[in-house]
């Protein structure tokens, strides 16, 4: 069994059990073995980069250095602590002097930044230690005639050169990991374009503006549901239509599921043990479709 | 004060003062071509926001502009204009170099005060409430891990990252 430390974060476990329990139970069936370690703290994502990059990359590389101690990989789920931690990972492995100035600052916390482990998404766990050979066996619920338009977000892809996860201009993990459920991954206008989840409490009205456009486009396309990898992403779609619906009087009705989510219900997990009423958007369309 | 001049040199230091932060590195290599705003979410629905015109701006010494302004607020930090710069320029990292500068000069927006405050205090910008933590027994979740919260707040010290936020509190 392949055996990883989960970098939770903040906002899953403040806001979205769905992801929470929908990842973890798929993992766990496929093999994976997630281990809860003591003392992580916030990742220091984007909102704590514009605050202070130094400090952000310093608390990153504390985390990694307490997956160090307990000798494991570190796994994401939240797009913004893959952004984060794997862009401190391989920026302090590969540069000597930055990596010295971090590890002063970690001193002081009792840490040293070794550069020993990896930091990946969890669909590069579904890739590379389950396998798409033995995903697509372990589907017991295909989810066939099921139109699922993907949705990357930013920062699971971008900055390319640091987070490595897949062609940041046309990427296909995502709508592999959707087909190999049985579903169809839809093409839609603007597929990599932000959701605007990090301008909202800042610009709601320009977050909402990017957001529309987004439930706008894979409406068209005809998509059943939006499939995502980031809570900001989730928050900015699903939430974001109930204000889009008062703000704009447009109602999308666009269940916004998770990855993960679809992915648990294919493997035959039963959607009441998965808190899907954490949604805003109804998800009984797509209940009903798998069922 | 002779505030000419102290504007002179302002504009003098302010491109090496963003230049020599973290993210800022990769600022002069810029020749203005536009990849970045036409790569832009942003800039298509508004036009207070262009990341080709406040590297500009930058880069001709206008730091009140640039710092106390909105602008450098507005990038939603998709990296497209990063990814596509043909001089390499590190935009988005730029503008993340900038928004630091801002923040030591007291310009800061409250939802980032918030995202602050809320990592001294507990060691996540998104706060568990206990709710949350309780309810995660009869959802058949583990139980939360206590956050390293006093190594955090170590390492704050050692980076200033906990006096920014106190020169916010008493301003």
């Amino acid at each position: 069994m392949t055996s990883y430390a989960l970098f939770l974060g903040c906002t899953i476990p403040a806001r979205q059990p769905n992801y929470e329990l929908s990842a973890r139970k798929a993992l766990a069936k496929l093999g994976i073995k997630l281990v809860d370690l003591d003392n992580l703290t916030c990742c220091c994502p984007p909102p704590v980069q514009s605050v202070d990059l130094e400090t952000s990359l310093a608390v990153a590389a504390y985390n990694i250095c307490l997956a160090e101690e307990a000798n494991l990989d570190l796994v994401t789920l939240c797009s913004g602590c893959f952004e984060s931690l794997a862009m401190a990972n391989v920026m302090l492995k590969s540069d000597g002097e930055l990596k010295t100035k971090i590890n002063g600052i970690l001193g002081q916390a009792g840490k040293e930044f070794l550069g020993s482990k990896e930091v990946k998404h969890y669909l590069q766990v579904l890739m590379e230690d389950v396998g798409i050979d033995h995903l697509r066996k372990s589907v017991s619920k295909p989810l066939s005639g099921l139109k699922v338009a993907a949705f990357y977000g930013c920062h699971a892809l971008r900055p390319s050169e640091h987070l490595k996860l897949d062609d940041p201009e046309r990427p296909s993990i995502l709508e592999k990991v959707i087909e190999t459920l049985g579903a169809e991954s839809v093409e839609y206008r603007n597929k990599l374009k932000c959701c605007g989840g990090l301008l909202r409490g800042y610009s709601d009205d320009l977050a909402l503006e990017l957001a529309r456009e987004k439930l706008a486009n894979t409406s068209k396309a005809g998509a059943d549901c939006i499939a995502t990898l980031c809570p900001f992403c989730f928050v900015a779609l699903d939430i974001g239509q109930i204000q889009i619906r008062s703000q704009f009087n447009e109602a999308y009705d666009m269940p916004v599921l998770h990855y993960s989510e679809l992915l648990a219900l294919a493997l035959g997990i039963d959607p009441e043990e998965l808190e899907l009423k954490t949604h805003k958007v109804k998800t009984d369309k797509v209940i009903g479709k798998i069922r | 004060m002779g505030s000419a001049k102290d504007e002179k040199s302002a504009s003098l230091t302010f491109p090496n003062a963003v230049r020599s932060r973290l993210g800022g590195e990769t600022i002069s290599l810029c020749y203005q071509c536009g990849t970045c705003a036409s790569s832009c979410p942003v800039a298509k629905i508004t036009a207070s926001f262009n990341p080709r015109e406040l590297i500009k701006l930058s880069l001709l010494g206008e730091k009140d502009e640039v710092i106390s302004g909105d602008a450098i607020w507005l990038c939603c930090s998709c990296y497209n204009c990063q990814e596509r710069c043909p001089q390499k320029v590190e935009i988005a990292d730029i503008m993340y170099a900038l928004r630091n500068i801002a923040f030591k000069e007291g310009y800061i927006p409250d939802i980032y005060s918030e995202f602050a405050s809320a990592l001294l205090d507990d060691g996540r910008i998104v706060k568990v409430s206990r709710f949350m933590e309780k309810r995660r027994p009869s959802l058949g979740l583990p139980p939360l891990q206590p956050t390293g919260v006093d190594d955090l707040r170590k390492i704050l010290s050692a980076t200033g990252f906990d006096k920014l936020q106190k020169k916010d509190e008493t301003s």
